[in-house]
């Protein structure tokens, strides 16, 4: 019954002709183009600030008690709550909505053939929720007491009452403001998940869907199956906090590991939310570029299943020191084990469609590449931190923090990169220039090795994570660990200074970048045959029909390398 | 390749048509959610119950079971009668019988979430509060979150009802109307075991 999606759809302004005021195109749209730029242009803005925030409090753990510019002298306080906040603005305000946000919004209607999500209104309400979220967030800087200095996990007891955290004002704002952006991702996961279920083109069958559509809309029930234990939790903790209640305060006949339960059950199935669109982008990215069907589409499709599945059993990996049971860390040992399993059966099959492919080694494609390798590195230090054993002697220690930024960093940094100038002239009508987009990838991966390779080693050294001057601990203060900070630290200021090249491509490129046509790359998937910037609507009167899968390259016996979808067959 | 209606009357693909609307199916996938949420409150207040502490706790007054059981059945009621509605509606659209299992059920409805309302008035006077003891903040917690769902659940059958009666109620927003009371009422007899019947 897809009338209702037309109903609801708000299309009234397309088909009368009349130009659109500023509010309704940019501000209040339905259109899920311009939801997809408000979610990216929103995640960016707050990459600078969690950017930002990293550079300050690295500048202390390097030059403990200077002052920094742009900051001054940083205190203890006030450290904690950069660091908080970096996690927490990193996770849920960027990769969340650049990753599964913006480019589901994006890519789905386009990819799958269709003029707009399938509950448009819900779509902008995710937006404007969202938006709402991030403004509680940057207000809880501002208020009494600072931002919220209790770690992104926010354990209790030290999240739970003020006078440990000391951020009365800050703590409560900083739930809300989590609360609010799930609940706009929770409204988003149900569109996405309903338009693909439904809206997809004719002849679109279930194995003709671009693997990065079936790796969002997995991510999404991920996120719908995780998130409820997270606004539980986030709810009880609310009450701890503000009406006195003591459901994680042992005092009161509470028990503060269940809110570490409750957060990690949410917690860990979110890694993998945020993981499966950027394997997606770096798969549709490498086909496209390598010219050759994607290697194993089907087992990548099933065992990213199983990877979503085994993700719900893997959580207390998190929690082997919080005195989890022995046995049932052997247990979670176990499934954390496995999971890497589907993992790497993933990346192999990237890399083996490398094999034997005319490689075009455009920006896109390196950054593709790119997330294949650094992300194979902070899986495979991920199974030694999964083993109890191992994780008794590294937990909290700098070698969790570089394992989880070499998974993080290629995802919503490198792979978004890659997307950015793979979809780029789709967005835009126009390419980023190529050899500023070169600079740009040389100077972001080989700068972010840079900061944390000397991370691992000081982890390894037992250098823990949550310190905030180094120097009132005689064992961590030697000059050959003190120089690796350093060089850390300044590795992650040049990181930050060849973003500018990224920004100021993006924006010249906007007005004199090359223009782009409606298929720059020649590749096959539907997006590709919509006009760029695709129009209100996006396919204009003639909605595109599938023949065939998205990753018919180099098919033997076609003069062109490649077969879009929509093609009719040549006997028809 | 074929085009499109313009005026949007029909549906772009009229020739495919999807196992479940798109209104219901988007209501399931909620649904599931509410039910991952429900399940951590309720693991949540499984773990404090399997605690030290004497469950429940001495000198706490105990919940009004027998008056709950009673208001359960008036619960159970009104989901069977919204159940009655969508099959009327389905065989003789907004007939006058439609629009009264509808305002019944939604009668019923507001019964439950008062005579909870009532009941919560009266346990807060004989002293059980969010702060008196896990017991209080784990009854509220649970039995608030099922009360705030009730009366969304609610205000969608109040918005049906006049749809109904405007004429312009389709059959697919019934139908996630009706799955959503479906998981409202459904979720009752699970709540009412484990909390008042512990």
């Amino acid at each position: 019954m897809a009338e209702v999606a037309h109903a609801e759809v708000g299309h009234d302004d397309h088909h009368d002709h009349h130009e659109p005021s500023f509010w309704s195109k940019y501000v209040f749209s339905t259109d899920h183009k311009m939801i997809a730029m408000q979610y990216m242009f929103t995640g960016m803005a707050m990459a600078l600030i969690g950017g930002f925030f990293a550079y300050v409090f690295r500048m202390q753990l390097a030059f403990p008690g200077a002052s920094i510019p742009f900051w001054g002298t940083l205190s203890p306080a006030a450290y904690n709550s950069l660091v908080t906040n970096h996690g927490t603005i990193m996770i849920f305000w960027v990769a969340m909505p650049v990753l599964i946000a913006a480019m589901g919004n994006f890519l789905i209607p386009l990819m799958i053939g269709c003029d707009d999500m399938v509950f448009p209104r819900v779509n902008r309400l995710s937006y404007q929720i969202f938006l709402i979220s991030a403004i509680v967030l940057i207000i809880s800087f501002f208020v009494p007491g600072g931002g919220f200095g209790g770690a992104w996990t926010a354990y209790p007891p030290l999240s739970a009452k003020a006078q440990y955290n000391a951020t009365p004002f800050g703590a409560p704002l900083w739930l809300i403001a989590v609360t609010l952006e799930i609940v706009a991702f929770l409204l988003g996961g149900i569109n996405f998940i309903t338009t693909v279920m439904n809206a997809r083109a004719k002849g679109m069958r279930m194995y003709d869907i671009p693997i990065i559509v079936w790796m969002i809309v997995i991510a999404s029930i991920l996120f719908m199956c995780s998130v409820g234990p997270l606004i539980a939790g986030a709810v009880m903790l609310l009450f701890d906090q503000t009406l006195g209640t003591g459901f994680f305060d042992g005092a009161a006949g509470g028990d503060p590991v269940l809110w570490q339960h409750l957060f990690w059950f949410f917690g860990h199935p979110e890694v993998y939310v945020v993981l499966l669109p950027a394997m997606g982008i770096v798969g549709e990215i490498t086909c496209t570029f390598a010219r050759k069907k994607l290697f194993a589409y089907k087992l990548i499709l099933y065992s990213t299943i199983g990877l979503g599945i085994l993700s719900f059993f893997v959580w207390a990996h998190h929690q082997f020191i919080s005195g989890v049971d022995p046995r049932a860390a052997y247990l979670f040992t176990t499934t954390t084990l496995l999971i890497s399993i589907p993992v790497a059966i993933v990346l192999f099959a990237y890399i083996a469609t490398l094999y034997g492919g005319s490689i075009r080694f455009t920006t896109a494609m390196l950054f593709a590449l790119a997330f294949t390798g650094e992300f194979l590195l902070g899986g495979v230090t991920g199974i030694w931190l999964g083993s109890s054993g191992v994780d008794v002697y590294l937990h909290d220690t700098y070698f969790v923090l570089a394992h989880f930024h070499y998974t993080f960093v290629p995802i919503a940094i490198i792979a978004t990169f890659a997307a950015v100038y793979y979809w780029y002239p789709k967005m835009f009508g126009r390419k980023m220039n190529e050899t500023w987009g070169k600079i740009h990838f040389w100077g972001t991966t080989v700068s972010f090795n840079g900061i944390f390779i000397p991370l691992f080693i000081l982890g390894a050294g037992g250098q823990h994570r949550r310190i905030y001057n180094f120097q009132h601990y005689p064992d961590l203060a030697g000059a050959d660990m003190q120089d690796m900070r350093v060089f850390a630290t300044l590795s992650l200021i040049v990181m930050l200074a060849f973003q500018v090249i990224f920004i100021v491509n993006f924006f010249v490129s906007l007005k004199r970048g090359e223009k782009a046509g409606n298929n720059p790359w020649k590749a096959n998937t539907l997006e590709w045959v919509a006009t760029s910037p695709a129009p209100h609507g996006n396919f204009g009167p003639v909605m595109p029909e599938v023949y065939r899968g998205p990753y018919e390259y180099s098919v033997e016996g076609r003069e062109e390398d490649y077969w879009p979808q929509n093609e009719k067959p040549s006997d028809s | 390749m074929k085009t499109i209606d313009p005026s949007f009357a029909e549906p772009i693909d009229s020739d495919r048509s999807p196992a479940l609307s798109s209104s219901a199916l988007g209501i399931l996938v909620f649904i599931v959610t509410e039910l991952m949420f429900f399940a951590a409150l309720i693991s949540a207040y499984l773990i404090i119950k399997a605690g030290p502490e004497a469950w429940p706790p001495a000198g706490q007054p105990r919940l009004p079971i027998e008056a709950s059981a009673v208001n359960s059945l008036i619960l159970f009621a009104s989901g069977y009668i919204l159940f009655r509605g969508y099959r009327s509606f389905v065989k003789e659209g907004n007939s006058e019988g439609t629009v009264k299992l509808v305002r019944f059920c939604l009668l019923l409805g507001v019964v439950f979430v008062a005579v909870q309302g009532f009941e919560w008035v009266r346990l807060v006077g004989f002293g059980l509060t969010m702060t008196s003891s896990q017991y209080g903040a784990f009854f509220y917690l649970i039995v608030g979150t099922h009360g705030i769902h009730a009366i969304g659940a609610l205000i969608g059958i109040w918005r049906l009802y006049v749809k109904l009666r405007a004429g312009i109620l389709r059959q697919s927003s019934f139908q996630g109307v009706l799955f959503f009371w479906y998981f409202v009422v459904g979720i009752w007899p699970i709540l009412y075991v484990l909390v008042y019947l512990s």
